[in-house]
């Protein structure tokens, strides 16, 4: 069985070949759509992780406030909530029951619905990481804060943060890149990403072992490059003589 | 606007029941491949011969770097043609799991092997154990139950994740909901049912698992 590496200079409508393999005016090819495909999984990615990475910190932080017992046990829902129903559920929720539920949703686009889903779902993972990090202080660095009469939000933002977004950086970085392997999920509801543009490439190329290796080696290099990114904001940010200590956990 | 008075017990049986018997089914043979697996992948990665570290590493960082999905749609294809006839989604679908699991688990033995400290291996070697009776008696067991409670927390992830068996068609729990939402024409109620389910479930189980966690570390 020989790799036939010309399928993705292909036209995707007549299947003849294209010279110079990319997509040009309304030609496409599968080569193009791979790269629009990376693209639409890359958009999905980061902005799920932005708004993972904001409402995760939010909660998380929430739930180690002292003397707010209603809010902490909001938080504590939240991430009992998205943690226990399997993602592509959630998806399913996301696009299926919440447009006819909240008219807002209406006439949302389904990358939008998508990338809530996905990144609230992995809000609550994160959620637990911040509440890790910032319980894995030493005690006496809340009571310094106060002692020092900053406010609660000050000694948060001052104090307490800084250290506990430095501690969780390996977990965060693990995160990270859960959400691009996750972002596949997308697929479920027809959004054209990797995972979508393999399926159907394969089917319509019956070239699927082609196809499969060049979108799982997508998947290997955005995963890479995640994690080469969080390795230099760990290194930059690192406090000289202050060891992170990584929790128990090995998944 | 939602209207559940459809999903009765009799729904329920005929659609849904199978499925949550085969997304539990699929759950514990792949916890219990993947464990197996997962223990000898561990073992070749801390072995310290290259021709054993090298494979297991590559292994465990490959499956580790793809998407679950991808894997699924991988197995799906690829099996057949190695098997030489089609196999079914869910044999495909246990198959996949096992293997991708494996290096799930791997990495969580290879840090309860070792968080065991270096002189319970010399204690063994100086009673005059093998390698093999060492790891049995002495080693293994401690890992075991250092990692229960991240063995069990995988466990309960690796039970969401059957869900996406949903993708290549195989009969699980969500494609019970989903057909039953199809074939009575309540989409909405059905994924919200399943939700819920799926919610009772890990919910109760991540609870035992807490549970179990501080009885094991009040006896550490």
């Amino acid at each position: 069985m020989a790799l036939d590496w010309k399928v993705f200079c292909l036209d995707t409508i007549d299947k003849a070949p294209v010279s110079g393999c990319f997509s040009s005016g309304d030609q496409q090819t599968y080569l193009g759509w791979l790269l629009a495909a990376w693209g639409q999984t890359v958009i999905v990615a980061l902005l799920s992780l932005i708004v993972a990475l904001v409402v995760g910190s939010i909660i998380g932080t929430v739930r180690t406030l002292p003397n707010s017992p209603w809010l902490s046990r909001f938080a504590n829902a939240w991430v009992e909530l998205f943690r226990n129903i399997p993602l592509l559920v959630q998806i399913f929720l996301w696009y299926h029951v919440m447009p006819v539920l909240i008219p807002v949703f209406a006439d949302t686009p389904k990358m939008v619905l998508v990338v809530m889903g996905l990144g609230l779902f992995t809000s609550a993972r994160i959620a637990e990481q911040v509440r890790a990090g910032i319980q894995a202080l030493p005690r006496g660095q809340r009571y310094a804060g106060m002692a020092m009469g900053f406010t609660t939000p000050q000694y948060y933002r001052y104090v307490l943060l800084p250290m506990a977004f430095r501690i969780i950086l390996p977990p965060l970085t693990s995160e990270s890149m859960n959400i691009f392997k996750n972002s596949s999920v997308a697929f479920a509801v027809s959004v054209t990403e990797l995972t979508f543009f393999a399926q159907q490439a394969g089917e319509e190329t019956s070239r699927g072992i082609e196809i499969y290796m060049a979108v799982t080696l997508l998947y290997v290099i955005s995963a890479f490059a995640i994690n080469r990114i969080m390795t230099f904001i760990e290194k930059r940010v690192r406090v000289p003589g202050f060891v992170a200590s990584t929790g128990a956990g090995g998944h | 606007m939602l209207d559940f008075s459809v999903f009765t017990w009799e729904v329920f049986r005929s659609y849904v029941l199978h499925g949550l018997y085969f997304s539990l089914a699929l759950t514990a043979v792949a916890t219990l491949g993947g464990i197996f697996f997962g223990t000898l992948l561990a073992l070749m990665r801390l072995s310290g011969i290259k021709l054993l570290t090298i494979p297991a590493t590559i292994y465990v960082n490959g499956m580790r770097s793809i998407p679950l999905l991808m894997v699924l749609l991988w197995f799906f294809l690829l099996v057949p043609m190695i098997v030489g006839k089609p196999i079914g989604a869910e044999l495909s679908a246990v198959i996949t799991f096992i293997a991708f699991e494996a290096a799930y688990f791997s990495e969580i033995m290879r840090a309860g092997i070792q968080s065991i400290p270096r002189g319970q291996v010399y204690a063994g070697q100086a009673m005059g154990m093998t390698y093999g009776q060492n790891m049995k008696l002495v080693i293994l067991p401690q890992a075991f139950r250092n990692m229960l409670p991240i063995l069990l927390t995988q466990t309960i992830i690796l039970f969401q994740d059957t869900s996406l068996v949903y993708i290549i068609t195989a009969n699980d729990l969500l494609h019970g909901f989903s057909v039953a939402g199809a074939n009575l024409s309540h989409t909405r109620e059905s994924y919200i049912l399943a939700a819920v389910l799926y919610f009772v479930i890990c919910f109760s189980l991540s609870w035992i698992v807490k549970r179990l966690q501080m009885k094991i570390a009040i006896i550490r």
